[in-house]
């Protein structure tokens, strides 16, 4: 009767917000970023007073920038990990189409602050880099289109996606960056990959990338000399090789301890793409271990939780943003460890950098959003209750 | 009935058709059964997705395995201590001395220093360049300010600079002025044996040492030699003696200022072993400076241009021992046989004649000793012009010789076009076929040490090359007893020298112009001489490019008046420096009558 006079009791139609998010949320990968973070912040107290001096700030002011922009970007991680897949895919595309026109302008706008690469835009309090952001939502854009390509009667997805990477590849090797366009293409092989990709095909386009790699050494003066500095046999210990391998060396298991280590006053770019190395002085194999642990714990923990997705576009886009985000950390040590040529790679979330810090940030935060539990058709979910 | 479109699949038929039939809405069946296969199909995909999945973890795995272990490595290796040695490590920076056949050096290297600006360090570029225009005054200040504000990060200042002005450029006290370490090439003696070092400059460049890289001579020859550095302990010991050269080169010198000659060379060999114990080419230079290549003007002026070996000249009458060598090796004639002198032999527009008329008939040994051209024209017709070309060929008249100086190459010989009748007999006394003093050389060496073609060589010990038997011992002695002669009797004779019994050939041959035909007045002037005539050791081989000597009534060019004198004074003052003895011959050989020769 009651409910006949005064209508029926309005039903939330699910559970709140924040709990939902917490129960759902890869806890774990949560918690390694911020961890990660807090590496970053301690790793940046000893490598950037050196740049902070030099540049006639205080000691301290590069820290303070890094936790600024860091608190921007677990904010943003945080938003976008509560975000449905849906919507992270819309938001994604409208943030690709920005990227995309801005990297294009780039030429036009763009600065190269004196580094040979016009890469950024000055803004004046900051600066900032597309190609940063471009690349998880092109892993959106892209695993969107790889997924629609399965559907029957769906569109040519992988050709439209492909494409879409080469023009990106080739915008990014304009600049020239060869390791954002290499890391685009590398994002793209894995969704394709994951997707089902024939192996005959994959191994026609290792030959394919192998073919392009010897023709940019021939034709880039900036890629051979990189090259060529890898492949001889001894590293001069007055390049920023040497000076890593050393400091590593310096480092032993348990470091030099803090603060006393040397590298960050001869490495320009100690506070970024060396970052490790200083890491290695100071805190001695153990730290570097640890942060390869973590790197490789949110990978495994990430592609774990996709292997249950049984949604083929959020198989695809989580896993393109989580080997994007695994490698860049492999290729920023290996460089370091001279295991792989030198290339400007930043690592995710520990070195310097506004907008690589608030991009992965965004990046990881999708990668969350993707990999939250979610009813995958199985009696258990339903019994656990995930929908 | 018409389809809105042709949709493909249209399936399943089976069900469709008989809808169709009741004219039911067949989409409804169509859609289901797309979901149906795309259920299916997602699971397949779903699994196979799963699979490369776990590829792509375990991919992971091994790469942050690999890196962790890499980094282990590196942690648990001990650091490489001296940060800034082992930089130039790529750069091998010894290069071993030479020395002459006594151990005497004749190159070595000198630590020095580089110096070079690293703009990023430089405190006050405009102070810094004006004190350094200062202390180097080739420098321009403006220029130096130009690049140190500019784009160049790294630039060389000086490439070697004294000890002096290191410190000079020191107390200017930037912090952006750097020094480099680095070996540069010393011969301490000058322009002693110039050619035969050639010289030496950097090559590969580093910050912290410098390749040195041979340019020229034996150090262009044996680069790799001296800069293995399994070999850097061991000098590279020469033929050359320094004393001999120095004194050879002083003569040499004097010599051709007194006759005002353009250029003058000199080979002092051992007839034996082939080392060459001297070889000079004036003028010279310092191989601590070797000066750049003459871009205009004849090489041939250039004081780089090595006459000994490079110069290819018609060498003159020194050229009739050949063949009158030759003869008495075929059994044509002996010393003694008299040839006809009656001259001018006539050869179409051609006319053979002597500088002298030595009468109508002379016998062999005179023919040498008086020089006449006559003589030996006939005997060349004696041998034919295959058979001497065959002689001239094994003594290696016809090729470049093979010797340890890059330049030695360059010498080939001019023959012929066509080894005619006529040919034969002008080569006979020197004319028609241009070879370097090098060749004359070995080719006198032939006929002093009993008749074996001996290699040339610089190296201590000689090439170690087989000797090649050219001429029989027998007419060898005999050859060296009719240049005996030209000393004691003939156009030599001021070319004795007390107890040393100098045997030799003078050749005056006359310059061939620009114009293709013979200068009037400007000669090559040599001699070629064995000593000591009773034993031969050594050939001498002096060759004066256009003397003069103005001192009588009339200039005289002839070799007997201006390479003989200077060959003579040279063997005067080297050959006791080489421990030869001064010895009386038998008889004085001038007073007897000859009637044998065996």
């Amino acid at each position: 009767m009651t409910e006949m006079v005064y209508g029926s009791v309005p039903v939330s139609k699910g559970e709140p917000i924040l709990p939902k998010w917490w129960r759902t949320v890869d806890k774990w990968t949560l918690m390694s970023v911020m961890l990660l973070f807090s590496i970053g912040i301690l790793l940046g107290l000893a490598a950037s007073p050196p740049l902070a001096e030099k540049n006639g700030f205080a000691p301290f002011h590069y820290v303070q920038r890094q936790a600024v922009f860091g608190g921007m970007a677990l904010i943003a991680m945080f938003v976008t990990s509560m975000m449905s897949p849906i919507l992270v895919r819309r938001l994604a595309v409208l943030g690709f189409v920005a990227a995309f026109i801005a990297v294009a302008l780039l030429p036009v706008f763009g600065t190269d602050f004196g580094k040979g690469a016009v890469r950024w835009y000055a803004l004046g309090f900051a600066s900032l880099q597309p190609s940063e952001f471009l690349k998880p939502g092109f892993v959106v854009v892209s695993a969107w289109m790889l997924a629609a390509a399965q559907e029957i009667n769906g569109p040519p997805g992988r050709m439209y996606s492909f494409i879409l990477a080469m023009c990106i590849a080739v915008m990014l090797a304009l600049q020239p960056d060869f390791g954002q366009a290499c890391l685009v293409l590398f994002a793209w092989g894995v969704m394709y990959f994951v997707a089902g990709a024939p192996i005959l095909l994959l191994m026609g386009m290792a030959g394919l990338v192998v073919f392009g790699g010897t023709l940019a050494y021939q034709y880039s003066e900036h890629f051979a000399r990189r090259i060529d500095g890898f492949l001889s046999p001894d590293v001069d210990p007055r390049t920023q090789l040497g000076y890593a391998t050393n400091a590593i060396q310096e480092g032993g298991f348990f470091g030099v301890g803090v603060g006393e280590g040397q590298v960050k006053w001869s490495l320009p770019d100690a506070h970024t793409d060396f970052i490790i190395a200083v890491a290695a002085e100071e805190y001695g194999f153990v730290l570097v271990a640890i942060i390869i642990a973590i790197y490789a714990s949110i990978v495994l923990v990430s592609l774990s939780r996709l292997m249950r997705e049984r949604d083929t576009f959020i198989r695809l886009a989580g896993a393109g943003l989580a080997c994007s985000f695994g490698v860049q950390a492999v290729i920023n040590i290996g460089v370091a460890v001279r295991l792989l040529p030198a290339k400007g790679m930043t690592l995710p979330f520990i070195s310097y950098g506004g907008s690589s810090l608030i991009a992965g940030g965004i990046a990881l935060g999708m990668l969350l959003a993707f990999t939250r539990a979610r009813p995958q058709k199985n009696i258990a979910d339903v019994i656990n209750g995930y929908r | 009935m018409t389809y809105p479109s042709l949709r493909t699949p249209l399936r399943p038929l089976s069900r469709i058709l008989p809808a169709r039939e009741r004219g039911e809405n067949t989409d409804v069946i169509e859609r289901e059964n797309i979901r149906a296969r795309h259920e299916a199909e997602k699971e397949a995909v779903r699994q196979r997705a799963q699979g490369r999945l776990l590829v792509l973890g375990i991919v992971f795995i091994c790469l942050y395995s690999v890196i962790a272990i890499r980094v282990g490595t590196l942690s648990s290796s001990e650091p490489v201590e001296p940060r800034a040695q082992n930089a130039g490590a790529s750069i091998i920076a010894q290069r071993a001395d030479i020395v002459d056949r006594k151990g005497r050096i004749l190159a070595t290297n000198l630590e020095t220093h580089s110096l070079y600006v690293e703009t990023a360090h430089l405190i006050d570029p405009q102070q810094t360049a004006q004190e350094l225009a200062i202390i180097f005054p080739d420098l321009k200040s403006e220029k130096l300010v130009k690049d140190f504000t500019g784009d160049r990060k790294f630039l060389w200042i000086k490439k070697k600079i004294s000890p002096e002005q290191m410190q000079a450029v020191y107390d200017i006290g930037d912090p952006g002025l750097r020094f480099g370490p680095r070996e540069m090439r010393l011969y301490p003696n000058g322009k002693l044996a110039a050619h035969v070092l050639g010289g030496a400059s950097f090559g590969k460049e580093g910050v912290q040492a410098a390749e040195l890289v041979g340019v020229a001579g034996v150090e262009k020859t044996f680069d790799t030699r001296l800069r293995d550095p399994k070999m850097s302990g061991q000098p590279l010991e020469l033929s050359l003696d320094l004393s001999v050269q120095s004194a050879v080169e002083q003569v040499l010198y004097g010599g051709m200022k007194l006759l005002s000659a353009r250029g003058a060379a000199a080979i002092l060999i051992d007839v034996h072993t082939g080392e060459v114990v001297s070889i000079a080419s004036l003028p010279d230079f310092d191989p601590n400076h070797r000066p750049r290549p003459p871009v205009q003007g004849q090489a041939a002026d250039s004081p780089l241009f090595n006459r000994a070996v490079q110069g290819v000249y018609e060498l003159g009458s020194t050229f009739k021992i050949f063949a009158v060598a030759q003869a008495m090796d075929m059994g044509l004639l002996n010393p003694t046989t008299v040839m006809n002198t009656q001259g001018p032999i006539r050869w179409g527009k051609f006319k053979i004649r002597d500088y002298h008329d030595y009468g109508a008939k002379l016998p062999v040994w005179e023919v040498i000793t008086k020089s006449s051209n006559i003589g030996t024209a006939r005997i060349a017709q004696m041998i034919g012009a295959e058979e001497q070309q065959k002689f001239l060929t094994n003594l290696g008249m016809t090729d470049p010789i093979k010797f340890e100086m890059i330049e030695a190459s360059g010498g080939k010989p001019l023959l012929p076009k066509k080894w005619s009748e006529l040919s034969a007999m002008t080569i006979s006394y020197g004319h028609g076929l241009s070879a370097t003093p090098m060749h004359l050389a070995v080719g006198y060496a032939a006929i002093a040490n009993g008749g074996l073609r001996i290699q040339p060589s610089l190296l201590k010990g000689g090439a170690g090359a087989e000797p090649v038997r050219v001429m029989s011992a027998a007419s060898a002695a005999n050859s060296v007893k009719m240049l005996r002669g030209v000393v004691t009797d003939g156009t030599a004779s001021m070319g004795e020298v007390t107890g040393y019994a100098v045997a030799g050939k003078t050749g005056t041959a006359d310059k061939p112009s620009a114009q293709g035909r013979y200068e009037k007045d400007k000669v090559i002037a040599t001699f070629a001489s064995i000593f000591p005539a009773h034993d031969p050791k050594y050939v001498l081989v002096v060759t004066l490019d256009e003397p003069e000597d103005t001192a009588g009534s009339e200039a005289r060019r002839t070799a007997g008046w201006t390479a003989v004198p200077v060959a003579a004074e040279i063997i005067r003052r080297i050959a006791p420096l080489m421990g030869l003895r001064p010895e009386i011959e038998a008889g004085d050989l001038g007073d007897i009558t000859q009637v044998s020769w065996d």
